[in-house]
């Protein structure tokens, strides 16, 4: 479904990846993980269309989205819960949910809203409240709502666990296993490495802005040699 | 008691015509952060369009939607021609190029059509006044005060209820973030310049009855009074802008009924003061936008 190949981003002279390749099939949840600085978020930059690559290409369902502009990526079926969330702060959760759904007709979003509003209770509950007091986990639950407002057939989340408390961590990666059951394509960028290999059909390792290693979760769980790189050696 | 209540009308009808500046200014500053010192130019231009349509048989009538299209038209061609092209420079950039934009049409002027006064007929019932009570209120203001309610009314339900609305304050939140969300920026973008000419427009028509004539230069005072109102509400924030309109427009007609005759031109050194305490204890204006932290 998605292909990345070769692909290349630079900040100024310092290469922030180099030269990666990954794919994601349909209906699979692939993890991308690794230490800070590895090049996670500027990957998921890179293939949103926010950041300039300098070699390489994405293509996205066959079409090449390599040079596509991010609104025009959200549109073919693309949607990523950024890193941080960045929640409208000064808008209510409803007015969030529909800029997420802004790409989608009336009708479109008033249905997906209601299903958001059952896979995320608490963003029900308080729909005309301003979304700048929502808690850490609360906040997450809106970014990801948002996001899937679009309707994307591949939605990308940046650190979905970021400054969350373990419990809320635990509601993330529940709510990550319910989208895999509803048939949904994930690909999560996560530091909490075992967390999302036991979570991931299959993740790619990315360090110093390399891919070093991929395979399915549980193979990557049993490789001792890059508990290194998970723990951000 | 009269006399206040006469001043607070004549400042609210002043002040409504900075509010819409201001609205403009700060509807623009919020998207793309450009503090544009070429608004006043959405009245020039309309200015001499009015100067033109008067010469040519036109009145009041037909005039008020040419300049409002007018400055609708200017606000989006000067957006296109050249704030496309700074996108994304820094503060600075966009600042001096709003600034070039202003000496350059004040200079085409200038040279094409001429440094004199260019004088544009008031409407019969500009000094006429009504009486409420002892009340001695000019029609003038009330109209101002009355368009002013119906605009910002409008622009709210706008920005509050429609798509548009929430795509141009989404982008004023988080540029990158409204276009991961599909919101076009090219569209956000000139529908904000729309935005800002339509009331800059509305703002220009009663400016020009007041003023009565056009000059190369007469985006100047309007200009900086919009920008003055926008930076007293808090740069950023939209109802700052509204409030800061009023504040100023209530602060000049209150200051120089309150000064001896003999120095009431001192009023806008008064006002300045004023302006300058304000921004000793509030930096960002009366509606600060705290610069939220983004960890």
């Amino acid at each position: 479904m998605l292909e990345v190949r070769g692909l290349t981003t630079k900040y100024g002279a310092i290469s922030a990846l180099r030269d990666v390749s990954l794919s994601v099939g349909a209906g699979e949840v692939v993890g991308l993980i690794g230490p800070n600085g590895a090049g996670k978020t500027t990957l998921l930059g890179s293939i949103t269309g926010l950041l300039e690559k300098s070699a390489g290409t994405v293509t996205f369902d066959g079409n090449d989205i390599t040079n596509t502009a991010p609104e025009k990526i959200l549109r073919s079926g693309l949607a990523l819960v950024p890193e941080h969330r960045r929640i409208f702060a000064d808008m209510t959760i409803e007015e969030n949910l529909r800029i997420g759904g802004a790409v989608r007709t009336a009708a479109e979003r008033a249905e997906t809203m209601e299903e958001m509003y059952e896979l995320f209770p608490v963003l029900g509950d308080r729909r005309s409240n301003a979304a700048g007091f929502l808690s850490g986990g609360e906040a997450q639950q809106l970014a990801i709502a948002r996001a899937l407002m679009s309707r994307p057939r591949l939605i990308m989340m940046d650190e979905p666990s970021l400054g969350l408390a373990p419990i809320l961590v635990d509601l993330v990666f529940d709510l990550i296993d319910q989208l895999r059951d509803q048939g949904r394509t994930i690909l999560v960028v996560e530091q909490n490495a075992t967390r999302m290999l036991s979570a991931a059909d299959r993740a790619y390792v990315l360090r110093s802005g390399d891919v070093v290693a991929d395979g399915t979760g549980r193979e990557l769980l049993e490789r001792s040699d890059l508990f290194d790189t998970f723990i951000g050696g | 008691m009269v006399e206040l209540l006469q001043n607070i009308i004549d400042g609210l009808g002043r002040g409504g015509i900075y509010a819409l500046l201001a609205l403009g200014i700060a509807v623009v500053f919020g998207i793309m952060h450009l503090l544009n010192f070429a608004h006043g130019e959405l009245i020039t231009i309309p200015g001499y369009l009015t100067f033109w349509a008067f010469n040519n048989g036109f009145n009041w009538w037909t005039v008020v939607p040419l300049i409002i299209i007018s400055a609708v038209i200017t606000s989006l061609v000067i957006e296109r021609i050249a704030f496309s092209r700074v996108r994304g420079a820094t503060d600075f950039t966009l600042l001096l190029t709003s600034f070039g934009i202003h000496f350059i049409v004040s200079a085409l002027f200038l040279v094409y059509v001429s440094a004199s006064v260019q004088s544009i007929p008031r409407p019969s019932w500009f000094a006429d006044t009504i009486a409420v009570g002892q009340l001695n209120l000019e029609v003038f203001d009330l109209l101002v005060i009355g368009v002013t309610i119906v605009v910002l009314a409008g622009t709210t339900w706008l920005l509050q209820r429609t798509m548009f609305g929430l795509a141009l304050r989404a982008a004023a939140d988080d540029f990158d973030t409204a276009r991961l969300m599909g919101i076009n920026s090219d569209s956000v973008i000139r529908g904000a310049f729309a935005l800002s000419g339509f009331l800059a427009g509305v703002a220009g028509i009663f400016w020009l009855m007041r003023a009565g004539s056009v000059t190369p230069s007469a985006g100047l005072n309007p200009m900086i009074s919009g920008v003055l109102a926008a930076l007293i509400g808090g740069l950023g924030s939209l109802k700052g802008a509204v409030l800061g309109g009023l504040a100023l427009g209530m602060a000049e007609v209150l200051i120089r009924s309150w000064l001896p005759g003999g120095i009431s031109q001192l009023t806008d050194g008064f006002v300045f003061v004023l302006i300058a305490l304000l921004f000793i204890f509030r930096p960002g204006g009366l509606l600060s936008v705290p610069s939220v932290e983004r960890v």
